[in-house]
């Protein structure tokens, strides 16, 4: 566990390391042997202590942790689809599979795109969440999606971590009007269905005009303009390696 | 007798007479950063005070054992360790607080006054005294992050707890919750505890009959 990292160990000089005492009891004798290996039992002493307590902490932790977490991503994906009573976990692999995803584990899913297939009480689907994250005013805002494949739309969105200014930016999350945006936001793909028929953008405060427009919230414009960029280029991403495959999706997977 | 006198003084040392917050003034950057509300500054103070105290408690078990050319790398491991353990546990009570403290939980670590305790009392006092001293000082930052944090909450946000205090027609004093209120509310609470110290200076030297001149 403590395996020093052998690049540096080289460097180190060796010689014999003395320290003066300037004052104290041992002011008048020869200066003395810096005590080594007493340090080095102190240090390994305390580390193997600290590595016991950090271990137990972990262990004792990690079941409520992991639970939190997915408590944590599932209330978002409810909240962006009401419909929903329950969700699986996807992802869309770059060869236009869709894989279920199984366990916590992040192997072999680096290239996928992680998605959720929420499914209404009779096991139809009902909608899919997926998330987003793009540069705000103080730092990532990362939200969750809705897309309903009936209408082709972002149908809600759900702020799942961001650090914006209180009561300015976080306005996203409350402002009413700002939230009527996402009522069906056109992210309908093109005709190839390579990418988004049209770019999803946040435009000034009241000069919305088009359904694939965010109207910004005026003195917030720099977060709506993240949520814009995070749903396009999230949507840019994953809608065109999801949509020819929704017909697998439609019922929920026995498995 | 003069044990228990000794024991009350060790902790009530941390509370008052060297509050860490009003009258060391250390620990600021925690404090400013975190306070925008009652709930982040109980949990910040909380987990200070776990830390603190298990901290403290390490140093004195192994104050006799460490050289002091390495004193103060052992000092960040334990303290560093305890403040593992508080990061799990705040993930695992609550990760929205987790989310709002951000990095701040981390940077306990080198937070002043854990550090400041081990190295001026925890390693030249026994492990009773010690922690006693540790719960005395974490609460006095308790007290301080608190009195941060709620002022801050009720004037930018208009709420206690997270229950609104004024109804809806209150208009929020954005300001106090932003990083500027931090400091215009810590100025605020120096201000007032250094007027108190200086009138009961003036009230004691009145009653002496000395330094009346300063009245």
């Amino acid at each position: 566990m403590t395996s020093a990292s052998p690049p540096t160990q080289g460097s180190i000089p060796v010689r014999p390391v003395t320290v003066v005492r300037a004052t104290g009891p041992g002011g008048a004798q020869p200066p003395q042997k810096l005590p080594t290996a007493g340090m080095i039992r102190t240090l390994g002493l305390v580390s193997a202590i600290c590595g016991v307590i950090i271990v137990a902490a972990y262990q004792s932790t990690y079941d409520a942790v992991a639970a939190n977490k997915r408590i944590a991503t599932e209330r978002a994906v409810f909240k962006v689809i009401p419909a929903a009573s329950s969700i699986a976990e996807y992802l869309a692999l770059p060869s236009g599979e869709v894989a279920l995803k199984v366990g916590a584990g992040e192997t072999a899913a680096s290239a996928g795109i992680r998605f959720f297939a929420a499914y209404d009480a009779h096991g139809q689907l009902a909608g899919v969440a997926a998330e987003g994250a793009a540069k705000g005013y103080a730092d990532t805002v990362r939200i969750m999606f809705g897309y309903s494949p009936a209408c082709q739309c972002v149908v809600g969105i759900g702020v799942v971590a961001m650090r914006e200014t209180p009561g300015i930016g976080d306005k996203i999350i409350t402002d009413r009007e700002f939230l009527a945006n996402f009522n069906a936001l056109d992210v309908k793909l093109n005709a190839e269905l390579s990418a988004l028929a049209n770019e999803v953008k946040a435009v000034k405060h009241g000069a919305k005009t088009q359904a694939w427009q965010i109207d910004a919230i005026a003195g917030a414009t720099i977060t709506s303009r993240a949520v814009g960029k995070a749903i396009n280029d999230a949507a840019q991403a994953l809608l065109p390696r999801l949509v020819p495959r929704l017909d697998a999706l439609q019922q929920r997977s026995k498995s | 007798m003069n044990a228990t006198v000794d024991i009350w003084d060790e902790f009530t040392e941390g509370i008052w007479r060297q509050n860490p917050v009003f009258v060391m003034v250390l620990g600021l950057c925690p404090m400013l950063a975190v306070t925008v509300s009652a709930v982040n500054a109980l949990t910040m103070g909380l987990a200070t005070l776990f830390v603190l105290v298990c901290s403290s408690g390490l140093v004195s078990m192994m104050r006799k054992l460490v050289p002091k050319e390495v004193r103060i790398a052992t000092y960040i491991v334990i303290i560093a360790t305890f403040v593992t353990v508080v990061d799990y546990i705040i993930q695992a009570v609550s990760l929205a607080l987790y989310e709002a403290l951000g990095a701040f939980i981390q940077l306990i670590v080198v937070n002043c006054i854990i550090l400041g305790r081990a190295e001026a009392h925890a390693s030249k006092n026994p492990p009773i005294p010690a922690m006693i001293n540790a719960v005395g000082m974490s609460i006095g930052f308790v007290i301080g992050l608190f009195a941060l944090g709620s002022v801050r909450e009720i004037l930018g946000a208009g709420t206690l707890f997270g229950v609104s205090l004024f109804g809806s027609n209150f208009q929020p004093w954005v300001i106090m919750v932003l990083p500027p209120g931090g400091f215009f509310v810590l100025g605020g609470w120096l201000l007032f505890f250094s007027w108190w110290a200086r009138r009961k200076q003036r009230t004691q030297a009145g009653r002496t009959g000395e330094g009346t001149q300063h009245a």
